[in-house]
């Protein structure tokens, strides 16, 4: 299948060739993007040529005029290659095996800025900083940002700084300042280049770089905790890399530096990184008040998402803070509010949306890596260029045993040896440390400096990238769980999670567990409230969580029948359709995981928030159904007069009371639009009622009798629920 | 109020406490004052309601029996020891320990002790197994009214039938260990008391 690729891609290298103008777009550091007029002019002007050439021929009926449409046509032929390339590379059998993406993409860039150099004897076009900077980089940071893992995140994040800030200035100092005073004994004729530049070259290297380490490790399937720290780490350095970069390039300028210009450094740093953490939960917290509003017009819904995080990049970056940083904050937060707000397909959109553009940048990033390489200036020096590679692996791994050894001892999972060393070896460069190196300023050793870190870069995606996953499994590093946990594993492991939840309480230690649920609860408070629809807040859960008992019970009946047959059968570890196993789990998940949310709300003591649910319920009652209004107020007075004598059932009361009339609502809903077959289904009954009745086992009778009487019309409404709901994930 | 809280604890007890759970003097004498400011009624013992003033354990699903947790049997008082005595489950358990001499018998942070306390959050009737109707009760309490009695109960058997090896229906606690011996329960049930 390789030879699939081959021909097209060298097709479309011909029509590149035939087409490109030394005056390309995306490519030139140089020229400023043609404008629109730039254009234009050219064309009067051609067509003046043509007028003046035309007048006396006869008026063509054929012309080919490619400056007209040169900028566009040129980026889509780039990205038509990428994404051939790319599809190439999926066909081609056994080589994704083997060879990371990003390596085979860089290669095909080698290929193509080499038939490019060989045929026109110039330098390719470069990789624009400008164009990276503002145009590749952010879909791919945005991606990252909305898909984060964000529990996992949010516990880690404690080392996730540690090793992002502490970390890289550890590399960048190491770095620098061995390179410095190497360069200064070693002879190599580079005694002239100031500290200050190598400790700029250090700031720009130590980087690692999210595209690269992404790339490769989706590959590897290393564990979720290992996973978040490398790819957390590389995010979060931006910020440090920023400030760093910014600072030794304004310190070049001035004519000296004292100690309060480095103080200043410092602060500037904490400056740069909460400046873009703020631009970023700004933006994230209208996106999603936007969204709130969508209800109208859910076609453009998915683009508020993109434009706002777009913004906030661009915004940051325009106040000199890290763009990074603030992207990915403004994905954190809106993504939950987004996600209850627009409709199915509009997060289906904005999912495909962020995985496609990502997908995009990501492919030409690595191809235009590839391109670049092949340069008419290199400087070359031995020494230099194995040196920095060497003290670029040294540092990192000593600072990675340094600062484990540190953090270890305030986490509760370690972190190994081996997770260590996989963070070390996985601290990958990229296009990052390249379009950096392009904006220093020129001087004398400036090329050096370009040939090493595309040396570094290459090294580290080529021979890190390849031989990670061989290491990652010599070193049986703890692969990310296949094997499901089961049921009982998940039950206990839930009442232990509980348990330890409640320890810290009673010991007051302000663990993790603390400081999630303060978030969950000011969260469900305040923030949800204001940023979802009304009328979504109820529902979205309950939907969910209905379409699962559905499930469920289609699966339930056969998982009865068989226990019957065999209970003795005790050797036998029957193993239930995946799907069974998947939808208790889901079920235990949704719900062992909701039931602390919803416990804060319905059991908090502040009656605000109670009486809010209540009055949403109350207005969307009345909104649809007026007859269930009236015992939807006779509910309520009935659930606060009854007395009970466990929590337990304090809880389940105030919930059913929420929860039954939020189900209730919700069947009359779907019910009323459709024509209503009155047949009841015995077998169905248990559904529906289970919910309903389980809970007053406990209550006095007031309240169940009411419910009672709402089981005959309920009684009617679960195949409806089935019916409506296959409809909808019909539609 | 550190100072007063520590004069009341007298050296011998710190000592005594340190034997028997294995924390440190500094762990000590910080969870005496937290033992104190939850102490409402001033009389050296916690009861059930002071550990319901907690805001956070009272919404924990298992609130109530973590609190029962900590009162010995049929008594209404725990006094510190005992304080002490449940929270040394939840130590982390150190490599260095496991060197001591065998005669001392198990520290209360063994991996089997904490597996025991878990146990005896289902097994309410300290008969040593846990029966369907236990495992439904706290399922039920975990898991929330959102799930039909049937679910709930196939839920059960499924628990019950993947640890039952003997056959009677009931996780005895021999089961119960096999089933979590893939679980890292040492690191799982424990907090890094802050020294």
């Amino acid at each position: 299948m390789l030879n699939l690729w081959m021909p097209m891609t060298v097709t479309y290298i011909h029509l590149l060739l035939l087409l490109l103008d030394p005056s390309s777009a995306l490519m030139s550091t140089q020229d400023p993007p043609p404008s629109l007029g730039n254009h234009s002019m050219d064309k009067n002007d051609v067509d003046e040529a043509e007028g003046h050439f035309t007048v006396p021929i006869a008026f063509r009926v054929f012309s080919v005029d490619y400056h007209h449409v040169q900028a566009p046509f040129e980026i889509v032929l780039w990205i038509m290659l990428a994404s051939l390339a790319k599809l190439g590379f999926h066909w081609s059998g056994r080589i994704p095996a083997v060879v990371p993406e990003s390596c085979l993409l860089i290669m095909v860039g080698l290929l193509v800025g080499g038939v490019i150099y060989g045929v026109r004897h110039t330098a390719p076009p470069v990789l624009s900083a400008e164009a990276f900077f503002l145009y590749l980089l952010p879909p791919i940071v945005l991606d990252a940002g909305y898909f984060l893992p964000g529990r996992l995140f949010f516990e880690n994040l404690g080392t996730i700084l540690w090793y992002a800030v502490l970390g890289t200035l550890w590399n960048v100092l190491g770095i620098g300042l061995s390179l410095y005073g190497l360069c200064q004994l070693g002879g190599w004729g580079l005694e002239e280049v100031s500290l200050l530049h190598f400790l700029l070259f250090g700031s720009l290297i130590a980087a690692v770089d999210p595209v690269a380490v992404l790339s490769v490790f989706e590959e590897i399937h290393v564990n979720e905790q290992l996973h978040i720290l490398v790819f957390g780490e590389s995010l979060l350095n931006d910020a440090v890399t920023v400030v760093l970069y910014k600072l030794f390039e304004s310190f070049l300028r001035m004519p000296s530096v004292s100690g309060v210009d480095v103080l200043a450094g410092g602060c500037q740093f904490v400056v740069v990184g909460l400046g873009g953490l703020c631009v970023g939960l700004f933006f994230g917290l209208v996106a999603a008040l936007t969204t709130r509003f969508t209800a109208r017009a859910q076609v453009i819904a998915p683009l508020f998402v993109f434009l706002y995080s777009y913004l906030s990049y661009l915004t940051s970056e325009m106040l000199h803070f890290s763009g990074i940083m603030a992207i990915v904050t403004c994905a954190v937060t809106m993504k939950q509010y987004v996600e209850a707000n627009v409709s199915e397909k509009s997060n289906t959109t904005i999912k495909y949306f962020l995985k496609m553009w990502s997908s995009v940048s990501e492919t030409l990033i690595f191809i235009f890596l590839g391109v670049s390489t092949i340069q008419d200036v290199h400087m070359w020096s031995w020494p230099f260029v194995s040196s920095t590679l060497f003290l670029c692996l040294l540092w990192r791994a000593l600072g990675v045993l340094l600062l484990t050894a540190v953090v270890n001892k305030l986490r509760r999972n370690a972190v190994t040896f081996r997770d260590q060393f996989i963070i070390a070896y996985g601290g990958l460069r990229g296009a990052i440390c390249f379009s950096l190196v392009f904006l220093i300023e020129d001087f004398p050793k400036k090329r050096l400096f370009i040939t090493t870190t595309i040396v570094v870069i290459l090294f580290t995606v080529f021979v890190q990238g390849m031989t990670i996953k061989p290491l990652v499994e010599l070193l049986d590093v703890k692969r990310k769980k296949r094997v499901l946990p089961t049921v009982s594993e998940e039950v206990h492991c839930r009442l232990l999670d509980h348990l330890l939840s409640g320890i810290e309480d009673v010991v007051g230690y302000w663990g993790q567990h603390y400081w999630k649920d303060k978030f969950e609860h000011f969260n469900t408070k305040y923030l949800k409230r204001f940023l979802i629809r009304e009328d979504k807040q109820p529902k979205s859960s309950i939907v969910r969580l209905y379409q699962e008992l559905e499930r469920r019970e289609q699966m339930g009946e056969t998982d009865e029948g068989k226990r019957e047959r065999s209970p003795e059968n005790q050797t036998h570890s029957r193993s239930l359709l995946p799907e069974e196993m998947d939808s208790i789990r889901r079920i235990l998940s949704t719900n062992l995981r909701n039931f602390n949310n919803k416990h804060i709300t319905a059991y908090s003591r502040h009656t605000l928030h109670q009486d809010f649910t209540v009055d949403a319920s109350r207005k969307a009652c009345l909104r649809r159904h007026q007859s269930l209004g009236e015992r939807h107020s006779s509910t309520q007075t009935h659930g606060s007069q009854v007395h009970l004598n466990s929590l337990y059932s304090k809880i389940c009361s105030t919930l059913i009371c929420t929860n039954c009339l939020c189900v209730l609502h919700l069947l009359i809903v779907s019910q009323s639009p459709r024509s209503a077959h009155r047949d009841p289904h015995s077998t169905r009954e248990g559904s529906l009622n289970g919910p309903v009745r389980v809970t007053f086992e406990g209550l006095a009778s007031p309240s169940s009798t009411y419910l009672q009487g709402q089981d005959s019309s309920s009684a009617r409404m679960p195949k409806k629920l089935s019916f409506a709901f296959e409809n909808e994930k019909g539609k | 109020m550190g100072s007063r809280a520590s004069s009341l604890l007298r050296e011998e007890d710190i000592e005594e406490i340190k034997k028997e759970t294995g924390f440190s003097h500094s762990q000590i004498t910080r969870l005496y004052s937290r033992f104190h400011s939850l102490d409402k009624g001033e009389n050296g013992a916690l009861s059930r309601e002071d550990f319901q003033r907690i805001p956070e354990l009272a919404i924990n699903p298992l609130g109530d029996r973590i609190i029962n947790a900590f009162f010995p049997e049929g008594e209404d008082q725990v006094n510190f020891r005992g304080f002490m005595r449940t929270l040394a489950h939840f130590r982390p358990v150190e490599d260095n320990e496991k060197n001591k001499d065998p005669s001392a018998g198990e520290p209360l942070n063994s991996r089997n002790n904490k597996l025991l306390f878990a146990f005896r959050l289902y097994d309410l009737d300290r008969d040593d197994k846990i029966s369907r109707d236990e495992l439904l009760q706290v399922l039920r309490m975990m898991v929330g009214v959102n799930i039909s009695d049937e679910q709930l109960g196939s839920i059960a058997d499924r628990t019950i039938q993947e640890a039952d090896t003997n056959g009677d229906m009931c996780i005895s606690f021999s089961e119960f260990i096999k089933v979590l011996e893939k679980v890292d329960v040492e690191q799982k049930m424990s907090i890094r008391f802050l020294h």
